[in-house]
This record gives structure tokens, sequence and C-alpha cells, in this order.
């Protein structure tokens, strides 16, 4: 499997992240490095066995129906760039 | 035979889809420990996991499982007992993830099958391809900053259940049927309020059109429509679209949608820029949901009785007329008062349920139902308790006042909220049963009308209804018919 420019452009577009076009060339080799180092897997014979969901024999840890979390209101908004009135104030993004 | 829609060019058929997204009952939310209680405080019910700070790790809450486990089965569905979670990938300023944790190819509910009611009487089978958990986001408000959009994260991470339907449904009306049979569902299962103006459920309407019998047409979605009215008119405007745009030429973009109140039509949503491209994946933070089939037979085991199960045994254990029944088990709170009424009778009177079950659901949906709409209320917030109308169902069942009177009484019981046993004692209402007083009274009124009982002793019957009259007038509605009757006619015939 390997990709090309635009399927990397959509990608960085997807994620939200910049790549210039000078950096898009490069981009498209080191993630068809990537893809190609992962194929190797594709040579084991992988027919009938469960996808390993975890290294260790364990199960889904649960939490109880129990408010035990919040109330900070502070804490929470305090790294945002901006706040108002309580709220997250963010450019406005109309639908 | 499913309905069709005529056209320029011939006829049409509509394919209708729901997905519905019910809020879960629980005190938490899906993988934190913030509460979810519905209008508090902006950001005040936000814990680290719910507004995504680096590092957190969510840990699902057990009784959002079980909530959708139950729905499940209300549904007659398949439990899947190992489910899968994946991160669904989406930038929106709601949405502090950057994804949705939600379920893709291994949903926690498969197939099942609900029957809706439709208006002629019959019935219908709709299909349900599946129910899987996910987070709700944020709330957005974009009216309240000329430049700025706030964003309160209460919300954000509250377990949803989607409900997705199979492609079953052809009109409007088993659109809003299906729609409203969900609502039923949960709300008996106990699994979400359906509360639609805070939002709890809302429908994404898939709509296409086709030649009768032919392949599927490229569908539309209409997203968060929140009412059963909205959807039938969504689903109307857009099958008249469709059909209207094909036969000038054109094509059916598939695209998602918006409704629009004012108008009752949908639009396209602005923003189409790779659209659906959630590059789905299981979520490395959680391992898959696995539990046991005895942990499903066990929630089955304690499954409240559902709308269909109560409406079959109204009509066959109560002797009720299965359209009572069915206005009565449409909404669970009718259904609850009913219940709750018909015990208070049945140890008012003494009676049992099977001889009480026709008054009491009469008395419901005409009496109560007539005086609830006038004032504009909900059955919760009825102005007549359960023990003041079961005492008034008590003195009509035991003959002290009519039923004429009982009407009356009810309407000084809704003006006032006094008790109909103490309204009676003030008013003097009970019910003249004594034979020697309106033994008196008839034969006062047979000396004033000599001519008109001269006339029915020649042959006038119909008079006997007047003397009827004159006796109730007299006693001012309060003398027992029964009595009058037998009293009268011996009189009469002389």
């Amino acid at each position: 499997m390997s990709i090309d420019k635009d399927t990397v452009a959509k990608i960085a577009n997807l994620a939200r992240i910049e790549v210039s076009e000078s950096e898009l060339e490069s981009t498209v080799g080191e993630l068809n490095n990537i893809l190609d180092w992962v194929e190797q897997l594709g040579e084991v014979n992988t027919d009938g066995v469960e996808a390993m969901t975890s290294v260790v024999e364990t199960q889904l840890p649960r939490r109880q129906d129990q408010v035990t979390d919040g109330g900070y209101r502070d804490q929470v908004l305090k790294n945002a760039p901006q706040s108002e009135h309580g709220f997250f104030a963010v450019p406005k993004v109309i639908e | 035979m499913s309905k069709l829609y005529p056209g320029a060019t011939g006829d049409w058929e509509a394919v209708i889809g729901l997905e519905i997204h019910a809020q879960v009952i629980s005190e938490a939310k899906l993988f934190s420990g913030a509460a979810t209680a519905f209008g508090a405080e902006p950001n005040s019910q936000v814990s680290f996991v719910c507004s995504a700070q680096p590092g957190m790790l969510p840990v699902i809450n057990e009784e959002c499982v079980r909530q959708a486990v139950r729905t499940g089965l209300a549904m007659g569905c398949k439990i899947n007992l190992r489910s899968i979670f994946d991160r669904k990938n989406y930038f929106y300023a709601d949405l502090p993830q950057g994804y949705q944790i939600s379920q893709y190819k291994d949903p926690i509910v498969g197939e099942g099958v609900v029957n809706i009611d439709l208006e002629d009487g019959q019935t219908k089978e709709i299909g349900v391809e599946r129910l899987h958990l996910e987070q709700d986001a944020g709330k957005s408000m974009h009216d309240q900053h000329p430049t700025m959009t706030y964003v309160d994260l209460n919300r954000s991470g509250v377990a949803l259940m989607e409900i997705v339907s199979k492609p079953d449904m052809r009109t409007p009306e088993e659109a809003a049927a299906y729609f409203k049979k969900i609502r039923s569902i949960v709300r008996y299962a106990g699994t979400c309020d359906g509360n639609m103006e805070q939002g709890s459920m809302r429908a994404d309407v898939n709509v296409s059109v086709r030649r009768p019998g032919e392949e599927f047409g490229t569908r539309t979605e209409t997203k968060n429509v929140n009412s059963i009215r909205y959807v039938t008119q969504v689903v109307e405007s857009e099958i008249r679209r469709q059909i209207d745009l094909i036969e000038d030429g054109g094509t059916v973009d598939q695209e998602t949608r918006l409704f629009e109140v004012a108008t009752g039509t949908t639009r396209p949503m602005r923003s189409k820029e790779e659209a659906h491209d959630y590059r789905y994946f299981p979520d490395p933070d959680l391992l898959p949901l696995e539990f046991s089939q005895e942990f499903v037979d066990k929630l089955a085991e304690e499954m409240p009785e559902l709308e269909d199960a109560k409406k079959e045994r109204f009509i066959a254990d109560l002797h009720i007329t299965p359209y009572n029944a069915g206005v009565l088990t449409a909404e669970k709170e009718n259904a609850d008062y009913f219940e709750t009424l018909l015990a208070a009778a049945v140890e008012k009177t003494g009676k049992p349920v099977s001889e009480l079950g026709k008054l009491v659901s009469n008395w419901i949906t005409s009496d109560l139902f007539g005086a609830l709409k006038k004032l504009g209320k909900p059955i919760n917030e009825s102005p007549v308790s359960v023990p003041h109308a079961a005492e008034l169902l008590g003195l009509q069942l035991e003959g002290t006042i009519s039923g004429r009177i009982a009407r009356d009484v009810f309407e000084i019981m809704l003006e006032t909220g006094q008790g109909p046993e103490e309204i009676v004692e003030e008013k003097g209402l009970k019910q003249v049963s004594d034979t020697g007083e309106i033994e008196k009274m008839i034969d006062e009124i047979l000396a004033a009308n000599a001519d008109k009982v001269e006339e029915y002793r020649g042959g006038k019957d119909k008079l006997f209804g007047f003397f009827v009259g004159q006796v109730m007038k007299a006693t001012q509605g309060k003398a027992n018919p029964q009595v009058v009757n037998q009293l009268l006619r011996p009189k009469l015939d002389g």
C-alpha cells in the first residue's frame, strides 16, 4: 500500500495540521516508509485468529453510576484562550 | 400495499429510515463521574475527562451498559455479549476530544423488530438494525455574542443510545408512529426520559424516493429533528422535493440537511467540505465491552411491563375497550395514573378490578382528559389527586351521588381542589333514595299536573319522561333515578 500527495494533503486537512507544499513531498515519503514497515505484519498468516486487544488478560474496568467528579468550572476553563460567563468562548462557528 | 406518491411522470414510493439519539438516564456520564442533570450552570458538570484534558482516560459507567441492554431487550433485539468502542473523528468546537467515542462495527445491541400502530388500525413491523452506545457532544450557543460562539460542556460525555432503524418505513405517518413507539419503549423501560424539548431525544431522518419495486434512490439525511410533528414535516417535504427535483431532470445529492421550523422544510447544511470521513478506529483507551448471558438474563427478569403487554392486559383482564387501552398506554404517565386510581378505587369500594376497570378508564379518558385539555395541563399536574378521584368514583358506585351529580362535583373539585365527600356533604348533594320522600314528591307532582296524567293514561306514553324530569327538577337532580322509575310507573298507571 502506498499513498500519494493528494491523500497526504487530505489527511492533513482532516487532522487540521498545516503541511506546506514543500513539506508534502517529504511527508509522502515518510508516511509510505511507515506503511511499508507495518505492512510486514501482513506476512504472518492470521486466518481465524482473534484480534488481540490487550497484552494482559484483563476486563474493561467499570465505574458505578455515581457522581464523583466535576464541579470545578474555574479549573476546567483555566487553560481556555478565552472564556465568558462560564462558557468557553470560541470564534463564531455557525451552521 | 404501501402508499404511493403521484408525480407528473408516474407514481413514486418513499423509503424512510430513522436514527434516533436517546439520552440515557443515569446519574453520571458514560466515561466519567461528572453529573448529567439538565439545566445546571454552564460547565459546572464537567470533569477533566469530559473536557478532554491531556492524559485523562475513560472508565465506563456500568449503569449505562445496563440501560443499553434493557433498551435492546425492550425492542426484542439481539444483545451482543462483546462489543467494541471506536473513535469517530471530526472537529467541532463542542467536541473537545476531536473524536466521539462511539461503536461502529460491533455495537452492543443487534437486530430486532418493533410493531407500530397505524391510524387505520393496522400494525406494521419495523426492523431495528442496531443500537450503540456513544458520547454526546457539548452545546454551542451562537446567538449570545456577535462574533463568538459560547460552548457549554455539561452535556459533553453524557451517554447516548443511537437506535438505527432499517429502511422499512414508507410514509410520514409510519415514520412518526415509529418515533413515537421508540419513545414509548425507552420511557417504559426507564432508559430515557423522552423529553424532546430538552433534547433528550432527537432523530436523524433519512429519506429517498424510487419507482415502486426498484432499487433504493439516493437518500438525504436531515439532522436533529426533535419532535414527532417535525419528523412528519421533514418526511413530507423531502418526498415532495425529491420527486419534483428528479422529474425536472435533476438528481438527488447524498447530503446532510437541516430542518427549518419556520417554513416546515429542509435546506442543505452549508459546510459540505469532506463531510463524512470519520476515520473510525477502535479506541485504544478502551478494552472490548464484555458481559455474560446471565447478566443479560437478570436484566430481562427485572424488566418492567411495556406498552404492548400492558395494553393487552388492560383489554383481557380489565375488560377495557381496545381504544381506551390504547389511549391509556400510549403515555406512561397516563397508564401509571390509571393503575394507581384503579387500585385506590378497589380499596375504596371493595369491588374487583375486572368490574371497575371500565368505569375508571372511561372516567379518565373522558372526564379527566377533557378537563386537563381545557386547563392545558399534563396528567402529572392534574389538579385532582388520585385519592380524591377514587373517592369520587366510590361515591358514584355506592349510589351516594348520581353520575350527573358526580360531574358537577368534579367541576367543583377542579376549581377548589376540595375533596368530593366534603363537597357532597357541604352542598347537600347526596342522592335521595328514601322512597317515602320521593313518593311524597311524586304525589305532589301528579296532583299539580292532573291534565298531563290524563293524557298519559290516554296513551301518550312519552309523557313518562316529563314526569321523571319534574321529579329530578324538584330534587335538584338528587333523586335516585332508579327509585324514581320504580315508584312513578305504578302510580301513573293508576
